[in-house]
C-alpha cells in the first residue's frame, strides 16, 4: 500500500497556474479597444465557424482565448444567465461586472477545488449607457478579475502585445485605424495577418438595441490597409515594417 | 387557509411565483364566472411582392368598457420576423416577450438563427402549452409572418388555440373584426402588391374591422391614436412611421365622405 505523498498546498497552487498557462500560451490571442462608435474586438482566429468572440446581451459581449470547449461552455452560461435576468426583471437591468463576477467566482472555484484549472482567460465587455462608461473586464484562468481601462489583451503573449497596443492606443479613434492598430499589435513586426486570420466584432453605438456585430471578411479586408502599403495609412507614431527584409528565425 | 409552512426539502426560498405554484394558489383567478380580462383584437397580415405586412388595432377592451387605447399587439419577434395577437391580452403578451427572448436565445447560443418554420413551429409548442389557460376562457392566437430567408419570400402562418398552425398563401386576419378584415383584404388582394399598395389595403382593412366590430378600435383622430402597421422585407423588420399611417388614415376617411355625398342620412348628422 502506497501513501499519497504530501505536497505542500503552495506547490500545489503553483502547478496548476503554471499548468494553465501553458494551455492559454497554446492558443492565440486576442485585443479589445475601445474606439469612437464602441467597442472593437479582434482575435487571431483562422476558424469561420468556431468563434472565439460572441454576443451576451444587448450591450455585452464575451471573448475567451484558451481552450475553445472550455471557454464556450462559460459563453453559454453567460447567455442563459442574462437571458433570464433580462427576462425575470427588464433588460437594463443585465449588466457585464455582476456577470464578470459570476465568472470569476465560478473560475476561481474551479481553479482550488478541482483537478484540473480551466485554461481559459476571458473578457466581459459591455459597451457604455448612460450611466455606466464602457467596460472591459479581463477574468484569468485562477479567477482574477481586472477592470481594464481603453483596451485589453488576452492570450499568451499578452505582455508584449499590451505594450504594442498601449503604444499606438488614442481616445476616440475611428474603427479603421483601431483596427489597424490591433491587427499590427496581434502581428507583432515579423509577421502580418490577413482578414481570413482574424475574427472581428463589435459593439457599436451605431447598431440599434443588439449593438453586437461581427464584421465579415470582406469588409474587413476593405478596413485593413493593404499589407506593403500600410506605413502611409495609420497614425502610428513609429510605424513598424511588417515585413522585415530579415525574418528573424 | 392554512399557514404556509414547508419541509426544508421543498422549501421554495425566495421566490414567489415558486411559493404560488406549491401553495397550490394560481397565479390568475380561476371560475365558473366569465373573466373580465382585456381582450386584444383585430391583427392582419397580407404577403406582397417582397415581404409581409402586418397591421393591428389599439383597442383592448374589458366586458364592454375599453380598458386601454393604445395597446400594441404587433410586436418584432426578431429582425427578420413580426408576431401579431389576439385573445386575452395578459397572456398573450407575456407569450410574445417569451417568443422574442426564445428566438434570441437560440440565435446566441447556438450561433444562427432559427429558420421560419422553426419559429413557426417554437410558437406554436408555446400556443400548445398555453391550451389550458385557453380552456378555461384565456384563450391566445398569435398570428406569425416573416421574411423566409432562404426561400427570399414572405410567409405568413396561422394558429388555433390547440397550437395548431397553418401557413396561409396570402393573407389572414384574426381577432373578433378578423372576418371584416379578411374579408377587405380578399376583395383587394392580388398577387405582386407593391409594399405602399399592401400598406393601403391593411389599412383598409383595419378600417372596415373596426367600422362593424365594436372590440376593434378604430383610428382616434381626437388622441392621435393609429393603428400599427409593420413591415418585414429582405431589409428586416420595420414599423411604418405614425406620421404616415395617419396620413393613409386621414385620406381613406376623406375619400370614405366623398364617396357618401352630400346625401343626407337619417339619424346620422354629417
Amino acid at each position: 500500500m502506497s501513501m499519497p505523498f504530501y505536497v505542500a498546498p503552495e506547490q500545489v497552487m503553483k502547478d496548476r497556474a503554471e499548468y494553465a498557462q501553458k494551455g492559454i500560451a497554446r492558443g492565440r490571442s486576442l485585443v479589445a479597444t475601445t474606439f469612437q462608435d464602441g467597442i472593437v474586438i479582434v482575435a487571431e482566429n483562422p476558424s469561420r465557424s468556431l468563434h472565439k468572440i460572441s454576443e451576451i446581451y444587448d450591450r455585452i459581449a464575451f471573448a475567451g482565448v484558451g481552450k475553445y470547449n472550455e471557454y464556450d461552455q462559460l459563453r453559454v452560461a453567460g447567455v442563459r444567465h442574462a437571458d433570464t435576468k433580462g427576462f425575470t426583471f427588464s433588460r437594463e437591468d443585465v449588466d457585464a461586472r455582476s456577470l464578470a463576477n459570476l465568472y470569476a467566482q465560478y473560475l476561481g472555484n474551479v481553479f482550488t477545488h478541482e483537478m484540473k484549472p480551466l485554461e481559459v482567460e476571458i473578457l466581459v465587455a459591455e459597451l457604455s449607457a448612460d450611466t455606466r462608461p464602457d467596460q472591459l473586464y479581463h477574468i484569468a484562468y485562477e479567477g482574477t478579475i481586472t477592470d481594464e481601462e481603453n483596451y485589453a489583451v488576452l492570450g499568451g503573449d499578452a505582455e508584449t502585445i499590451t505594450e504594442r497596443v498601449g503604444e499606438s492606443w488614442q481616445a476616440d479613434w475611428d474603427l479603421a485605424s483601431a483596427l489597424t492598430a490591433a491587427v499590427r499589435a496581434l502581428a507583432g513586426p515579423d509577421r502580418s495577418l490577413e482578414a481570413a486570420d482574424l475574427e472581428v466584432a463589435v459593439l457599436s453605438r451605431q447598431n440599434g438595441r443588439r449593438t453586437f456585430r461581427r464584421i465579415g471578411n470582406e469588409e474587413l479586408a476593405e478596413l485593413l490597409p493593404e499589407a506593403p502599403a500600410s506605413p502611409a495609412v495609420t497614425e502610428e507614431p513609429a510605424p513598424k515594417d511588417p515585413e522585415p527584409e530579415e525574418p528573424e528565425a | 387557509m392554512a399557514l404556509p409552512i414547508f419541509h426544508p426539502v421543498d422549501d421554495p426560498g425566495p421566490d414567489f411565483s415558486s411559493l404560488l405554484r406549491r401553495s397550490g394558489t394560481p397565479a390568475i383567478h380561476q371560475g365558473e364566472t366569465a373573466l373580465t380580462v382585456r381582450h386584444a383584437t383585430t391583427v392582419v397580415a397580407l404577403r406582397f411582392a417582397d415581404g409581409i405586412v402586418m397591421a393591428g388595432d389599439r383597442r383592448a377592451t374589458e366586458g364592454y368598457s375599453i380598458a386601454h387605447r393604445a395597446m400594441d399587439k404587433v410586436f418584432p419577434a426578431d429582425r427578420w420576423s413580426a408576431v401579431a395577437i389576439a385573445g386575452a391580452a395578459g397572456p398573450a403578451v407575456e407569450m410574445v416577450r417569451l417568443f422574442q427572448v426564445q428566438l434570441e436565445h437560440y440565435e446566441k447560443v447556438e450561433g444562427v438563427s432559427l429558420s421560419l418554420e422553426g419559429k413557426a413551429n417554437q410558437l406554436a409548442q408555446m400556443v400548445r402549452q398555453h391550451l389550458p389557460m385557453a380552456m378555461q376562457g384565456l384563450a391566445v392566437v398569435p398570428l406569425f409572418a416573416g421574411y423566409d430567408l432562404r426561400r427570399e419570400v414572405g410567409r405568413i402562418y396561422t394558429y388555433d388555440v390547440t397550437g395548431g398552425h397553418y401557413e396561409e398563401a396570402d393573407f389572414q386576419a384574426t381577432g373578433s373584426g378578423g372576418r371584416d378584415a379578411r374579408t377587405t383584404i380578399k376583395l383587394g388582394f392580388r398577387e405582386g402588391l407593391a409594399r405602399a399598395e399592401a400598406i393601403e389595403l391593411a389599412i383598409e382593412a383595419l378600417y372596415e374591422a373596426a367600422d362593424e366590430d365594436a372590440g376593434t378600435g378604430g383610428p382616434d383622430l381626437v388622441r392621435g391614436i393609429y393603428p400599427l402597421v409593420a413591415v418585414v422585407d429582405a431589409e428586416g423588420y420595420a414599423q411604418v412611421e405614425e406620421a404616415v399611417v395617419a396620413d393613409r388614415f386621414l385620406a381613406l376617411i376623406e375619400r370614405k365622405r366623398a364617396e357618401r355625398g352630400t346625401r343626407p342620412s337619417r339619424g346620422d348628422p354629417g
